[in-house]
């Protein structure tokens, strides 16, 4: 018997939890991904392209843009307002607020579409003046855009905060004292300190943006050509039983979803070395 | 005191952290609580113990519970090996643990059909020894633990990152063998981040939608999960009864999350 | 440019961190601010620069009589030296000097050649030539610090804090650092108020040290008054080695090198004491002995190796003390 290190385990042990989770990953992970891009192409490559082109999958590509780049960009300031609020101050309550901006985590997606529909509704609280003055929220854009913001509040600021915690307000000091005033401070000292953490938490926001389903589900009103998303274009798809056409659609959102790891890896590269200055 | 600062902004941006929490979080949660609280007492019980809605619980909370539960024995398996074991292809499965929060769900949900389903790529094989593992409670339960386990993992790396080799060396020159080592020294100290990771896991599939319904199959009294339930009030237009679902859900998890969190307090308490 | 501490009162809380502090610090010194931790030393610091602000009161903190209380740290004219630094990560040397300049309001800050005419005077200063281009990560600890030095000195500063500018380095580089600030202070003849909390740096550094303990001004002295005359009997224990004497319900205080040993035959009872040799410690310039008195207490004496030499003291020697 060879002698090992006493902090690992045996070889034969260690083959087999390596074997286990590989198997684990592979079939909870791997295959997922792979049979989205099979069963896209299993009706051949004219099918998978007829698919995307056609005219319902386009608007619904248009919406989901659309719908991402109005949410991404608030949720984006939020989080960046929230984290120096947060993170560059000690005030009273702040506790309280951190738990309120982890609260949508906690909230159902059906509760944060449910939510909209019953302020802006046909019988919801504003419903009656919105129907009065001709305005429609819910089975309307506005309601898709309003549910991902909700559900995509939390993404930007959860990624800065921890970060910007743990940088600590030395820099922000030193540029006081130095002279620097507001604006100066953030975009000169701060922000380059964050850059990627921002970036990725950005792509997380936008990942979720163009791929929510429940919460715009039910603002929707599935009205095919007008106010489907990518998510719900594929669902529309598959309870028709074009399941290669519903596949061919997810494809596009699984290479978002490829994208957002890759780049979080690229991020995590970046930041290991920025971060590591002192 | 001096309410006098020396990082500027804080005013403008805590004023518009707040402003913009209320809008868009904090005012539809209390028209939601408060239409449910418009509903009466009648409303509440007679809809919270109806059998339908009963049975969805009891699917929903089990099956989240179970899922929670799988996701937190792997996700240490996994962990383990991640950071302790060197292995090809080890940093791409890293990298991939994190595809269940980067798909989205209606795109996990129909694939997870394709492979599960009786006529699927797993489902086949299953059927043949009999095994159904979609249209039903097994369905919602895989379908949660996709989404689940990626919460126990990533909760658990940075915690198994810092627990450094000194304390294992400590309790091997001590005498204990690798076993005891795992179980008596290790594993009490990864209990909080494992809490954490069940809970968040837990609370995750609570609400979960858009992977489990493809896969459930939706059968009234059978396969009906919470959320399905809430929309299908909306679609009667409901109002009412849907609010006070999703208000029940609500209370339920704040809860759960607010017991573990205090749990988890102590322990960390005790492990200081 | 003196400064002038008034009457400056900080709680955080419940937790008094001042309590009621006025200190003059004299225009061209070299003050060091000496305390254990939890002393309050840093927060005065952080006041005099504007980073904190003292409770609502009369306190007051004037710069060469004028009142500053009001103004904010970017207008007070004060350099400030982080206990870590504080640099800007991704900048290089010579924009981390150049921040407080370029930030400057477009009519007041000077042209690029200027900017860069007045970090390679820093530079060179700071005895740091050639590196402008190099990042913080890619200095040592020492290096870093005298960027630290060259940014806060940028801006003009009417007065120079510094926050504990020592407490991160190796012992080496400490010493020689130490050395290297107090010639650089008489250079410039800038006000400088630093913030320590070891005893041997502020009295080799300073001229004034400023001794604090739980939110209060101790004493404040010339290192050597300060070491030779402590006010309590907390500063004779915080400054140097030092034995404390039980005599009945009084303690009495003696360093060890005010000892004088002598051979147990020359005891004159009315000054001095007899005692055994316990250890004896002699690597090194200064001997060390420890000795056990005749009524049990322990006692540190330090002799020179002349001394030693001369008496040939071994362990369990009967020796007499005077002091």
């Amino acid at each position: 018997m060879s002698v090992r290190n006493v902090t690992t385990e045996s070889a034969p042990i260690r083959a087999v939890l390596i074997t286990v989770a590989v198997g684990f990953l592979t079939l909870f992970l791997l295959m997922p991904l792979f049979a989205v891009f099979i069963e896209a192409l299993r009706r051949g490559w004219e099918v998978f392209l007829a698919s995307l082109y056609e005219d319902a999958a386009w608007s619904a590509v248009k919406l989901t843009l659309l719908t991402a780049a109005i949410a991404v960009p608030l949720n984006t300031l939020f989080g960046i307002a929230a984290a120096w609020a947060v993170t560059k101050h000690r005030f009273k309550g702040r506790a309280l607020l951190l738990s309120l901006i982890d609260l949508p985590f906690a909230v159902s997606p059906v509760i944060a579409g449910l939510v909209w529909v019953l302020l802006f509704g046909a019988k919801g609280w504003f419903g009656p003046w919105l129907a009065e003055h001709d305005i429609k929220i819910i089975f309307a854009v506005p309601g898709i855009v309003i549910a991902t913001v909700f559900i995509t509040f939390p993404f930007v600021a959860r990624e800065l905060i921890p970060l910007m915690e743990s940088q600590g307000t030395d820099q922000e000091e030193a540029a006081v004292t130095l002279g620097a005033r507001g604006w100066q401070i953030f975009r000169r000292v701060t922000l380059p300190n964050i850059k990627w953490g921002l970036l990725y938490g950005v792509l997380l926001c936008n990942a979720r943006a163009m791929g929510e389903f429940g919460a715009v589900s039910v603002v929707s009103g599935h009205i095919r050509g007008q106010t489907n998303t990518l998510p719900l274009h594929i669902e529309v798809l598959y309870n028709e039983y074009q399941f290669s056409a519903a596949f061919a659609c997810a494809t596009l959102l699984a290479f978002l979803a490829l994208f957002t790891l890759g780049m979080k890896s690229v991020v995590e590269h970046f930041s290991g070395h920025v971060g590591k200055g002192h | 005191m001096s309410k006098r600062r020396v990082i500027p902004g804080f005013g403008l941006s805590l004023g518009f952290t707040i402003t913009y929490l209320s809008l868009i979080i904090l005012i539809p949660l209390a028209a939601l609580f408060l239409k449910a609280g418009g509903a009466g007492w009648d409303e509440w019980a007679g809809l919270l113990t109806s059998p339908r809605v009963l049975a969805a619980a009891k699917l929903t909370f089990g099956a989240s519970a179970a899922a929670a539960g799988v996701s937190v024995v792997f996700g240490l398996l996994v962990t383990w090996v991640l950071v302790r074991y060197e292995f090809p292809g080890r940093r791409l499965l890293d990298a991939m643990v994190d595809l269940p929060f980067a798909l989205p769900t209606a795109v996990a949900g129909i694939t997870l059909c394709a492979i599960y389903a009786p006529n699927g790529w797993v489902g086949e094989w299953l059927a043949k020894w009999g095994i159904q593992a979609a249209y039903n409670w097994t369905g919602v339960f895989i379908a949660l633990t996709f989404i689940g386990f990626p919460f126990v993992v990533r909760t658990l790396q940075p915690v198994m990152e810092d627990l450094g080799r000194e304390i294992e060396e400590a309790a091997a020159t001590l005498g204990a063998n690798r076993w005891q080592v795992f179980s008596r020294v290790v594993l009490p100290l990864l209990v909080p981040a494992l809490i954490t990771g069940f809970t968040l896991a837990f609370a995750r599939a609570i609400g979960e939608y858009g992977s489990v319904i493809f896969i459930s199959g939706n059968l009234p009294m059978k396969t009906e999960i919470l959320p399905l339930l809430i929309v299908a009030q909306l679609e009667q237009f409901r109002y009412e009864g849907a609010a006070v679902i999703a208000a029940a859900m609500l209370i339920i998890s704040f809860l759960l999350l607010f017991l573990i969190n205090l749990l988890q307090r102590r322990l960390d308490w005790q492990n200081r | 440019m003196s400064i002038s501490i008034q009457s400056i009162r900080k709680t955080f809380g419940t937790y008094k961190a001042l309590d009621d502090i006025s200190l003059e610090v004299p225009n061209g010194s070299l003050t060091a601010l000496l305390g254990p931790s939890g002393s309050g030393k840093t927060t005065l610091l952080r006041i005099v620069a504007g980073l904190e602000f003292a409770d609502d009161g009369p306190g007051k903190i004037l710069f060469h009589g004028e009142d500053v209380s009001g103004i904010p740290a970017g207008k007070r004219g004060v350099g400030f030296v982080f206990q870590h630094y504080a640099l800007f990560r991704h900048m290089t040397v010579a924009e981390n000097i150049a921040f407080g300049l370029s930030v400057l309001p477009r009519g007041q800050r000077p042209a690029k050649t200027g900017i860069r005419d007045r970090v390679l005077e820093l530079l060179r200063l700071v005895k740091l030539e050639g590196l402008e281009k190099r990042r913080p990560h890619e200095l040592s600890g020492g290096q870093r610090q005298r960027v630290a030095l060259a940014r806060a000195l940028a801006i003009r500063p009417k007065v120079l804090l510094l926050d504990e500018p020592f407490g991160a380095l190796d012992a080496q580089v400490r010493k020689d650092l130490r050395r290297w600030l107090r010639v650089f202070h008489d250079e410039i003849g800038l006000t400088t108020l630093f913030v320590t909390h070891d005893q041997e740096e502020a009295l080799e550094l300073a001229d004034q040290v400023v001794v604090m303990r739980n939110a209060r001004v101790e004493q404040v002295g010339k290192p050597q008054a300060v070491y030779d005359q402590p006010r309590s009997p907390f500063v004779y224990e915080f400054l140097g080695n030092v034995n404390k004497l039980h005599e009945g319900r009084d303690a009495r205080y003696v360093r060890p090198h005010e000892i004088e040993v002598l051979f147990a035959a020359e005891c004159d009872p009315a000054t001095d004491r007899l005692a055994r040799v316990q250890h004896l410690f002699s690597a090194g310039p200064v001997a060390t002995l420890s000795v056990r008195l005749d009524d049990g207490q322990f006692l540190d004496v330090e002799l020179s190796r002349k001394q030693l030499d001369e008496l040939a003291l071994d362990v369990d020697d009967e020796i007499a003390v005077r002091f």
